[in-house]
């Protein structure tokens, strides 16, 4: 039988588990709401290094070097190492996955690539092709910042409708065996959705239409109900963008009010001024990772679908007045 | 799913919007208090340094004013007045010298020509550009009155 549901779902029949999950955040987020879940805070952001690129480097070797201590294997023992990042090339990826010899998938899609390696991840690990896959994504402030926005030091006021792009990163071990933890059990790959917002710092109103399609398309593909799972959790679309999903899913006849959150929203307290919330490649994959895992392993959610979304957009392309396509991946996760 | 008209439009009348008296009051009150510190160091020089004239002094005061912005810039303290203040930081000569070094610090790491130097203006350029592209076109302007 085809492990096809419905147009975009699939359906992993063997067992896909999360075996163990390590994280690092930046000290802002290490003061937010999740610092305790966290397995490192850094103590400033640039963590001895030279340059925010460099430390970005240096958080992605380290998380990927914690989890493999944790799990108590080698790099010679996973199958690969999947992951992407906000920048150019995905330098910070491919440059701390030099540091071991295990072959290299990288991924790019903006803040959704948790979501795209999950959904790859598992594909490979149901298929059989592979066994152990470690899926890691990151985000820094210094560096997105500067590629995205403004030097970090000019007086700029953020507009009312940004977000703050988040400083951590996270590592997760994708395997076929395991005992108690959470699985993923089907992933609804998405499309790419452009309902014409051309303004770069509202990507909540960019990424909204995205999620309301993924998720509204899981659902029907998998002939469910919202209240089906304990959460449905977007990535990054900030309080603004969350409240347009509701809107938009309203409209779609799907209620989700009981059941939906956002990783950028619940990654800040509300002391922090963080705008609308957290974004960037780190921020579902560094939530996740600590807050939904651990909570997942101590039994306060068996059903969540995950929903990193992502802002497909350039300075360039900003600039040269193009619109800002959106795409969002829904990963069911059980217990 | 809605069309792109009625879901822009849903959009422009929700967005969360700036709360544009107390962006106003803040602006005013920190460019107010920025260019009051600069008439101190009018009344200062005046009085310190008899010898200059008007114009001596108002041009100290600029170059002690850029070398504040550009100071405090690098201590990494103007980008978070800048945070409330907005305009307030931004349109006095402290704003051009935060716009000038913000860029000039970011860039450090990719060396000094390449970095610092190509990069230095990449904010306050279009300024810089347009403000001499239109004292040269006043300058034409006032040439061909004066001839006439």
């Amino acid at each position: 039988m085809s492990k096809k549901r419905g147009k975009q779902t699939y359906v992993f029949e063997n067992d896909v588990y999360i075996k163990n999950t390590s994280t690092i955040a930046g000290p802002l987020e290490g003061k937010g709401n999740f610092g305790e879940y966290y397995d490192q805070v850094l103590e400033n952001d640039s963590w001895g290094c030279k340059s925010y690129e460099k430390t970005e480097i240096k958080m992605r070797k380290n998380v990927i070097e914690n989890l493999l201590r944790a799990e108590d294997i080698t790099e010679f023992d996973l199958d690969c190492i999947m992951g992407g990042d906000l920048l150019n090339q995905i330098v910070p990826t491919a440059f701390s996955t030099r540091e071991f010899e295990t072959p290299y998938i990288g991924m790019y899609e903006a803040c959704s690539t948790f979501g795209e390696c999950l959904a790859v991840g598992a594909m490979l690990v149901d298929g059989g092709f592979m066994t152990k896959v470690l899926c890691s994504t990151s985000s820094h402030y210094g560096t997105a910042e500067r590629q995205y926005r403004m030097p970090l030091e000019l007086g700029s006021q953020p507009a009312p409708a940004s977000q703050w792009t988040v400083t951590g990163t996270g590592a997760v071990l994708l395997t076929n065996e395991g005992t108690n933890q959470p699985k993923i059990k089907s992933a609804t790959i998405g499309k790419i959705v452009d309902l014409g917002i051309v303004d770069p710092s509202n990507m909540g109103a960019a990424m909204a239409p995205a999620a309301t399609d993924t998720i509204t398309t899981h659902l029907r593909d998998m002939n469910r109900t919202p209240d089906y799972y304990d959460m449905i959790v977007t990535g990054d679309l900030g309080k603004y963008g969350r409240d347009l999903l509701h809107f938009l899913a309203g409209e779609e006849g799907y209620e989700l009010a009981d059941v939906l959150n956002d990783c950028g929203c619940m990654i800040y307290n509300d002391k922090q001024k963080a705008t609308q919330g957290g974004s960037g490649a780190g921020c579902s994959c560094l939530v996740f990772s600590s807050y939904f895992y651990k909570e997942m392993m101590r039994g306060s959610f068996k059903k969540i679908l995950l929903v990193p979304t992502g802002a497909l957009l350039s300075k360039l392309s900003s600039l040269q007045g193009e619109s800002i396509p959106g795409v969002a991946h829904a990963i069911d996760i059980e217990m | 799913m809605m069309n792109k008209e009625e879901y822009k439009k849903h959009v422009s009348k929700t967005c969360p919007k700036t709360k544009e008296l107390r962006t106003m009051i803040l602006a005013f009150l920190v460019g107010g208090t920025i260019c009051m510190i600069g008439e101190g160091f009018n009344d200062l020089y005046t009085e310190v340094i008899p010898t200059f004239n008007s114009i001596q002094v108002s041009q100290l005061v600029t170059i002690t004013m850029i070398f504040l912005g550009s100071l405090f810039t690098a201590l990494g303290l103007y980008d978070k007045l800048g945070r409330h203040a907005g305009a307030g930081s931004i349109i006095p000569i402290t704003g051009f010298a935060n716009s000038v070094v913000s860029p000039a610090v970011e860039f450090n790491r990719e060396g000094l020509f390449y970095g610092i130097m190509s990069n230095m203006f990449v904010v306050a350029g279009p300024v810089i550009v347009s403000g001499v592209a239109w004292s040269v076109i006043v300058g034409i302007i006032y040439f061909i009155i004066g001839a006439v």
